[in-house]
């Protein structure tokens, strides 16, 4: 099978980047995009040529690690598949293919078609935990979930941060990655204590890492690998609209008012 | 007791609110709401126009002798455009900001066209209302106008071609605008549910075409002579 790609070469963080042509024939439908990648990586280092960048790890879909544009798309034309998912059989012979980097502000590309995520990391850390005590474990069935929140909660946390919302979205926002996340700890009891800080404060970090806003027009929903819902940014924004105006602060609840 | 400002719901507490992307969009939802409703009661005032000169221009009197009806919802309005636009503004702003390098391919996935030109239908809905407001408010808008004659300043105004055309044009825009943002303001303010949502964007959709098919009826009637001229 052939094909022919023209991929966003960039050698560092600093240095500006260009699309390089390249075309090979040693492609087989079955392949991964991933593994296409790898034997174009392998005739580029046979002609002496610097290998093409790219971040993957499980390459079975969970890990969230691998994730460019292909022809416009994050993650390519099919849907709820990851790059690694994605085998050559979806695109025709002799097709021609553009791989960028995922492009936002607070996603700089570190090398080629890799991009540094840690702002997503510090949006986590930000909120997205439950504090607990940390001794023995408790057991498993202390608190009962109804089975209905339970499998909210659980289709909330499928997302893998791998960044293809973001990519995705013209204002580069990251409120389906956020959403997702105040929404899988909100529909819990254990994440009942700290929700109105959870949304302000991951809202804030979200706000502060430069991604932009939602105008709720779904490209985000559309291009994600685990079918997160637009559901989760409106329960971000009642749960950070509540919070704004009921939160207390540290202060009064420490004078015991 | 001694409260710091940080942290308690007051001043401090609303500007933190202003200066997230959330607090600005549930501005821009709620303003939004209100200038919604004003279409609304905007075009049932408009239809009026139908039922003859003596009708449309006893509506229009009635409104001029309610001063006090009349100045606090053009005060509400004003401050509902000025926090409409400004926070716009403010958003396209952090928008422009948050991608400094586009794509060399870009192709939408899930979007759909009403949703993806917010940014063009909005302002110039907004060039749109300052020429209407001009033309028959001020009555500066270059055609003929009589204050006491709202009948047939529509009547005159619209029989220039030009001036109709634009202003279907701006009610298809605004149909565009609407469709997108009668059912945003619900998912902005936390509301979505999936019983619910799809409804919301349907009853988006047959509000925005009312709308649209509403207020352009008036300017194709002037233009087809089904309303009569009658000075």
């Amino acid at each position: 099978m052939r094909l022919t790609f023209h991929i966003w070469r960039q050698p560092n963080r600093t240095s500006s980047g260009k699309m390089v042509r390249y075309e090979s024939s040693n492609f087989n439908p079955d392949m991964s995009m991933l593994e296409a990648l790898d034997v174009l990586n392998e005739e580029l280092i046979l002609r002496n040529e610097d290998p093409i960048t790219f971040e993957h790890d499980c390459r079975e879909g969970i890990c969230g690690s691998c994730g460019f544009m292909i022809n416009g798309l994050a993650h390519g034309p099919l849907p709820k598949t990851t790059v690694c998912q994605l085998t050559l059989r979806h695109f025709r012979d002799g097709e021609e293919l553009f791989l960028e980097p995922w492009r936002a502000k607070a996603f700089p590309v570190l090398r080629d078609l890799m991009v540094d995520r840690s702002a997503f990391d510090r949006i986590i850390s930000s909120g997205g935990y439950i504090s607990v005590p940390a001794g023995s474990a408790c057991d498993g069935n202390d608190i009962l979930v109804p089975k209905p929140y339970s499998d909210r909660a659980m289709d909330a946390a499928a997302c893998i941060g791998c960044g293809a919302c973001v990519a995705a979205c013209p204002n580069a926002s990251a409120s389906l990655f956020t959403g997702a996340k105040v929404s899988h700890l909100g529909l819990l009891p254990q994440g009942q204590p700290e929700r109105n800080q959870r949304a302000l404060r991951m809202v804030a970090q979200m706000n502060a890492e430069g991604f932009g806003q939602c105008t709720n027009i779904g490209e985000c929903e559309a291009v994600c690998p685990k079918g997160i819902r637009l559901e989760v940014i409106s329960r971000m924004n009642g749960d950070f609209i509540k919070a704004s105006w009921s939160n207390r602060g540290q202060q009064s609840v420490s004078d015991g008012v | 007791m001694s409260a710091t400002a940080a942290g308690f719901p007051g001043s401090a507490c609303t500007w933190r609110f202003w200066q997230t992307t959330i607090g600005k969009k549930a501005v821009m939802a709620v303003s939004g709401t209100i200038l919604a409703a004003f279409i609304l009661g905007h075009l049932a005032g408009n239809l009026q126009i139908f039922l003859g000169p003596d009708a449309f221009n006893g509506y229009a009197a009635t409104l001029r002798h309610l001063p006090e009806l009349l100045w606090p919802v053009r005060i509400v309005l004003l401050v509902s455009v000025i926090a409409h636009i400004w926070s716009s503004i403010q958003l396209a702003v952090t928008k422009s900001e948050a991608r400094p390098t586009g794509y060399v391919k870009k192709r939408p996935a899930g979007s759909d066209y009403a949703s993806r030109t917010m940014y063009w239908s909005g302002p110039i809905i907004a060039a749109f209302v300052i020429y209407h407001l001009m033309q028959f408010t001020f009555g500066v808008g270059g055609t003929p106008y009589h204050p006491l004659d709202a009948y047939g300043n529509v009547i005159q105004g619209f029989r220039v071609p030009a001036v109709a055309l634009f202003y279907i044009l701006s009610m298809a825009l605004l149909c565009t605008h609407l469709r997108h943002g009668l059912w945003s303001m619900f998912q902005t303010l936390g509301f979505y549910h999936p019983r619910h949502t799809p409804k919301i964007k349907r009853l988006a959709s047959v509000l925005a075409l009312l709308i649209f098919f509403g207020f352009i009826s008036i300017p194709i009637a002037v233009v087809l002579r089904v309303i009569p001229q009658v000075l």
